[in-house]
């Protein structure tokens, strides 16, 4: 693979040169006046119909960002807890049933039957719209729907108003989340189980080791590192947390703002009041918490890649 | 990737009545998680099936024979948006974003596989530090990028951008690097190919597989889009299904209609994704693992 390559040089600018176009164009440029919007005032007043700036204001956008509001309460930080809570709420089950089910699929002493059909169950949801999801789990679970029909039976003071409390508002959310992202990350799992050296285990297993054992010494520390990597990339996607509560609650993060995440406070900004320079800044602060998650993966991926044989995994400091 | 033989382990005689209590144990766990899965499809393919009237007035685990009545209220019903419009919309903007977003990944990690230029290891990187940048921390400067060219309201920004996916592009190149051998290249070069002719007629088909994966990852992605779709586009009749969701979710208290329209409404925008999987997820599964084969 590390042969002298062809000098066709100005051909792989050619190549090339249509993704870097766009990229620069569609995202660069967008990214940066994005940055650049965040130290505006601009946005439009709608109680006098008026378009205000953009003025220049520094950091002025940000000192609003976190500035209290009169009941002390930081907006930004409130939205922040739960987009963290709701992603918490949902990336723990989330990792135990695919731990779970990534051992049972490669576990060779199970050797479980039906195992496309299971695989093709779990994966499902995730390509399920999650907008649709959203409305679909609404519906079931609003006062007239089927979810209540059963508790209830019919009697009405036995109504569960799911969405008027916060604990099931977010219970429903990190569920809907949960659901379709287990399915994935248990394939990513299994890549990684199937990845590890099986004359470890055998020999392990040979020295008396019990697969409980087998399964805490060997294969959960050298799935560490695909470990990290699923945990960062789903928490990369939790502070993107939209869709589901953007329908679910229809963009008001109800009951009582408890289920509003950062970026539907930022599409909040985008929408009648245009105010670009507050989305910008809310912009600025969610680059910069996936940025450094985000270089936690290009790491883990460019270390994979200068592994001669990355699928193998070494039995560097065990056994 | 299942079909790997490992040597059975750990075969100690005392063993075999705690293996098949795993065993059971194992089936009943993935039982639960079938019904996990499933419960709310379930749900809504029974409630599609039933009237109103029906819904209103209790649950039934049992589908009752309305699925065609509620499937002609919801292609009709033209108060809210059309959802055959919407189907149309989103399968426009899905098609055309998962043509353009696989060949141009391939073309790019084609030029950085083959070619041997000054910025090749610069270019590399820099899109493998993008990659994980998430769309919406530049939907302010998109957005106005959009109003400014006058696009609003059209599928240009929803499909052009696509050119440029880093994801694809860092899928493609790690199956080039194994499925294109360089000889190939050069003979095509010996024989008088010119370098697109090369790409196009002879490293696409050896990347088809591959193309073929994230054609579905990608056309799935973009029919699924909700975010950007809904901040570029506001006019009813060129809405896409996820911002027909959106909108039937905040009319639905006020309006109080037809819930069986609805969940044939829900119903209708899911299931061309879900009979697609049904055909190809063999692939798709295969497909995600082998991208998670990476760290």
């Amino acid at each position: 693979m590390k042969r002298k390559s062809i000098s066709y040089a100005k051909w792989g600018y050619i190549f090339i040169a249509p993704f870097f176009i766009v990229f620069l164009v569609c995202t660069f440029y967008p990214l940066l006046s994005t940055f650049y919007n965040s130290l505006f005032e601009n946005y439009w007043d709608a109680s006098t119909f008026s378009q205000v700036g953009p003025n220049f204001v520094g950091l002025g956008n940000f000192k609003k960002l976190f500035t209290a509001d009169a009941k002390g309460n930081v907006d930004i930080l409130t939205y922040t807890a739960n987009t963290m809570i709701m992603w918490i709420a949902g990336a723990i089950p989330q990792l135990a049933f695919s731990l779970l089910l990534a051992v049972i699929f490669t576990s060779t002493s199970l050797n479980v039957k039906g195992q496309t059909f299971f695989k093709t169950v779990i994966y499902l949801p995730n390509l399920i719209m999650a907008a649709a999801f959203a409305m679909l789990f609404f519906t079931l679970f609003s006062n007239v729907g089927p979810i209540n029909q059963i508790i209830s039976g019919g009697v009405s003071d036995k109504i569960v108003d799911f969405f008027n409390n916060v604990v099931t508002s977010r219970g429903i959310i990190a569920f809907i989340n949960f659901l379709m992202w287990f399915g994935n990350t248990t394939i990513m799992l299994m890549a990684g189980i199937m990845g590890i050296d099986q004359s470890l285990l055998e020999a392990a297993a040979i020295d008396g080791a019990t697969s409980g054992q087998v399964f805490r010494k060997i294969t959960l520390p050298l799935l560490s590192p695909i470990l990290v990597y699923v945990i960062i990339t789903s928490l990369i996607g939790g502070f993107q947390m939209y869709d589901v509560p953007q329908v679910i609650t229809s963009g008001l993060g109800n009951p009582n703002r408890s289920t509003m995440t950062l970026i539907m406070y930022l599409n909040r900004f985008l929408g009648t009041t245009k105010n670009y320079g507050m989305a910008g800044a809310v912009s600025v602060l969610v680059f910069i918490i996936t940025g450094i998650l985000s270089f936690g993966v290009y790491r883990s991926i460019v270390s994979g890649r200068s592994d001669p044989k990355p699928k193998k995994s070494k039995s560097k400091g065990v056994l | 990737m299942s079909n790997i033989n490992f040597k059975p382990v750990g075969h100690d005689k005392g063993n075999a009545t705690t293996k098949s209590i795993a065993r059971v144990f194992a089936y009943i766990f993935l039982i639960f998680v079938t019904i996990l899965s499933l419960f709310s499809i379930y749900f809504l393919i029974i409630n599609s099936t039933r009237s109103n009237g029906q819904l209103q007035g209790g649950f039934s685990a049992l589908p009752s024979k309305y699925f065609f009545s509620n499937l002609k209220t919801a292609w009709n019903d033209t108060a809210l948006f059309t959802i055959p419009r919407g189907m149309w919309n989103s399968f426009i903007i899905a098609a055309l974003g998962c043509l353009i977003t696989t060949y141009f990944s391939a073309m790019t990690a084609y030029g950085v596989h083959v070619y041997d230029f000054a910025l090749k290891g610069f270019a590399f990187n820099f899109i493998l530090i993008v990659m994980m940048i998430p769309t919406q921390v530049s939907a302010v400067g998109f957005v106005q990028l959009v109003r400014n060219v006058h696009l609003e309201n059209t599928y240009w920004p929803l499909i052009i951008p696509a050119i440029a996916a880093p994801a694809v592009f860092f899928y493609m190149k790690q199956n080039i690097e194994s499925t294109l051998p360089l000889e190939v290249i050069e003979a095509a070069r010996v024989d008088g190919s010119s370098e697109f002719r090369t790409f196009n007629t002879i490293a696409l088909p050896m990347l088809k597989p591959a193309m073929a994966v994230q054609m579905i990852f990608a056309f799935v992605a973009s029919w699924n889009n909700y975010f950007t779709p809904a901040l570029i586009i506001d006019k009813s009749d060129k809405w896409t299904l996820p911002i027909m969701m959106a909108v039937l979710r905040s009319k639905i208290n006020s309006q109080n209609g037809d819930l069986g329209e609805v969940y044939m409404m829900i119903l209708l925008s899911i299931i061309p994704v879900v009979i697609v999987y049904l055909f190809l997820s063999k692939y798709i599964v295969k497909g995600v693992a082998l991208g998670a084969v990476k760290g």
